[in-house]
């Protein structure tokens, strides 16, 4: 069932010349307002390049792109919007802070120009959005550093922080939390949520790990190749989903024992942290599961090569 | 025999006015050019960068012989700059400086054009995603990034043209202060046997250009231990 009138609606084909060859990428989704997009997949199946398609850095062999009444791309009439005039907010994989510019250089920099004819003064309103902003990634004390000085975990939240200040209409998240550790990557998924509350952005977020989709995306793209392989609510394609692995050798079971640190909302469903010897685990669950589960409690994770139960 | 063994400053004065001009308008016009070749995607861009780079390898003379040809009255050119315009070109201030501009480019661009170059490539498409064109972008992020590219290319311009010497024997002559730079002169005074003053011209144009590259290289040095990269 397709809204009659989505936020975004997007269709692209492109040729991928990629070590394997030539490849067809041709992608065609409708994104509602306010939701997070998804895109999961394995590495040289298009997600990057649909981002870039999207933000116009990169060219399509045809394609239209309409975000709310905009026509960001339409190459049967020709149309190409530059990068510059599409309301886009992109995280890049690798931060692209400029290291000529403080924090809060950068978050003015990113600030779109005033003297928009709709009566009222971005100007004025500017510096309270950077303050809110700077507030809200907790980078306050970090505002007149250069960003070289900083963790990659503060230049994460530099770069998010920064590509709001731009007030874009959509959110393009290019796997910002793949550079960090896993304490590091909790912490930053906090402040995504952060923002989705707050700024109610339309995002696309490519990904490579599950706790993170289930946990801030509404709904998953799992690209394949190019394509579309499926699309859907998280908790629904996860369950029928199996990311690609070497199957066990027999299907006799792995059992862990294991601590609940955390359990935590995820959309539709649960995301409980369980600390299982040095490492910590995410794992969702149902809301009947986690009724059951209670924090610091000590539980058996059984895994076989379908199913996971937890006792 | 009474040959003067005072300096005379003209010629000295001479070049330095020369390269300081040649180098302000290499900034201008190296800058952009620079910008192109290392952004664009045209095939033939790397055409545009070979002629740019021939004053390196092609003798001083060839250059100035070609330019003698193109300024000089007798020909089209040279003919239609002096009838139309006004301008003559051989044998005056103007015409080295045109001269020293091409014979200076390469000096200018190839640094400036490894700075772009060695930026990554996303620091300027994040420049646009964040509304910002192609002039804010190079003026805000990529200029003030590649100050030392900028520094080097500007001083080893004015260096470059300090050192000119076949170029504007072959379209400038010995004109006293006109055309008579440093070089130059060390030249006619050596034609006249007069070892002591070429000594003079010598030593201060090794002087100058001794301290003109320690300060290259000791800006270079500083952006390189200054350089933080995120």
């Amino acid at each position: 069932m397709t809204e009659p009138n989505p936020f975004l609606d997007f269709h692209a084909t492109k040729m991928l010349h990629s070590a394997q060859g030539k490849e067809l990428l041709d992608i065609r989704f409708q994104l509602e307002k306010g939701q997070t997009l998804a895109i999961y997949g394995p590495s040289g199946a298009g997600k990057t390049t649909l981002l870039r398609i999207l933000a116009g850095l990169t060219e399509v062999n045809t394609g239209h792109i309409l975000v709310g009444n905009d026509t960001w791309l339409d190459t049967a009439r020709h149309k190409h919007l530059p990068t510059r005039h599409r309301a886009i907010g992109f995280v890049f994989q690798d931060f692209a802070l400029f290291p000529n510019l403080s924090v809060r250089q950068q978050l003015e920099y990113a600030l779109p120009p005033p003297a928009k004819a709709t009566g009222t003064s971005p100007a004025a309103e500017a510096p309270p959005l950077i303050d809110e902003l700077l507030a809200l990634m907790e980078l306050e004390a970090l505002q007149r550093h250069r960003p070289g000085l900083l963790s990659g975990g503060q230049q994460q939240r530099v770069a998010l922080a920064r590509a709001i200040a731009r007030r874009p209409s959509l959110l393009l998240l290019d796997e910002p939390l793949s550079a960090l550790d896993d304490e590091m990557r909790n912490k930053l998924q906090e402040y995504l949520l952060k923002i989705k509350q707050r700024y109610h952005l339309t995002t696309i977020l490519v990904s490579h790990h599950l706790p993170e989709i289930l946990r801030l995306a509404d709904t998953v793209i799992l690209l394949k190749q190019g394509r579309i392989e499926t699309e859907g609510p998280p908790t629904t394609i996860f369950t029928a989903f199996q990311p690609p692995q070497p199957q066990p050798q027999s299907s006799a079971p792995i059992t862990l024992p294991g601590t609940i640190l955390a359990i935590q909302p995820s959309g539709d469903c649960f995301l409980i942290t369980i600390r299982y010897g040095e490492a910590a685990l995410d794992i969702p669950v149902t809301a009947q599961q986690a009724a059951l589960l209670t924090v610091g409690q000590t539980i058996t994770i059984t895994f076989n090569a379908s199913n996971l139960s937890i006792t | 025999m009474n040959t003067p063994h005072t300096i005379d400053w003209q010629p000295l004065w001479l070049s330095l006015e020369l390269a300081s001009v040649t180098m302000l308008i290499l900034l201008v016009i190296g800058i952009p050019l620079a910008w192109w070749l290392a952004y664009s995607r045209r095939r033939w861009k790397v055409a545009v960068e070979a002629v740019i780079s021939l004053p390196m390898v092609l003798p001083p003379s060839v250059l100035g012989f070609y330019l003698l040809l193109a300024f000089s009255p007798a020909n089209s050119f040279g003919r239609f700059l002096s009838d139309y315009l006004d301008l003559r070109l051989v044998f005056t201030f103007p015409g080295l400086v045109l001269a020293s501009l091409i014979y200076s480019l390469p000096f200018m661009v190839n640094p400036v054009l490894a700075g772009f170059r060695g930026l990554p490539a996303d620091w300027k498409e994040a420049s646009h995603t964040l509304g910002k064109s192609e002039a804010v972008t190079l003026f805000r992020i990529l200029l003030p990034n590649i100050r030392a590219s900028l520094i080097t290319g500007a001083v080893l311009s004015f260096a470059h043209t300090i050192g000119e010497f076949g170029v504007v024997m072959m379209i400038g002559g010995s004109i006293p202060g006109q055309t008579k730079v440093a070089s130059v002169a060390i030249y006619d005074e050596v034609l006249s046997t007069n070892y002591p003053l070429a000594n003079r011209y010598a030593i201060v144009l090794l002087a100058l250009s001794f301290f003109i590259l320690l300060l290259v290289y000791s800006i270079n040095h500083y952006y390189n231990k200054l350089k933080i990269l995120p």
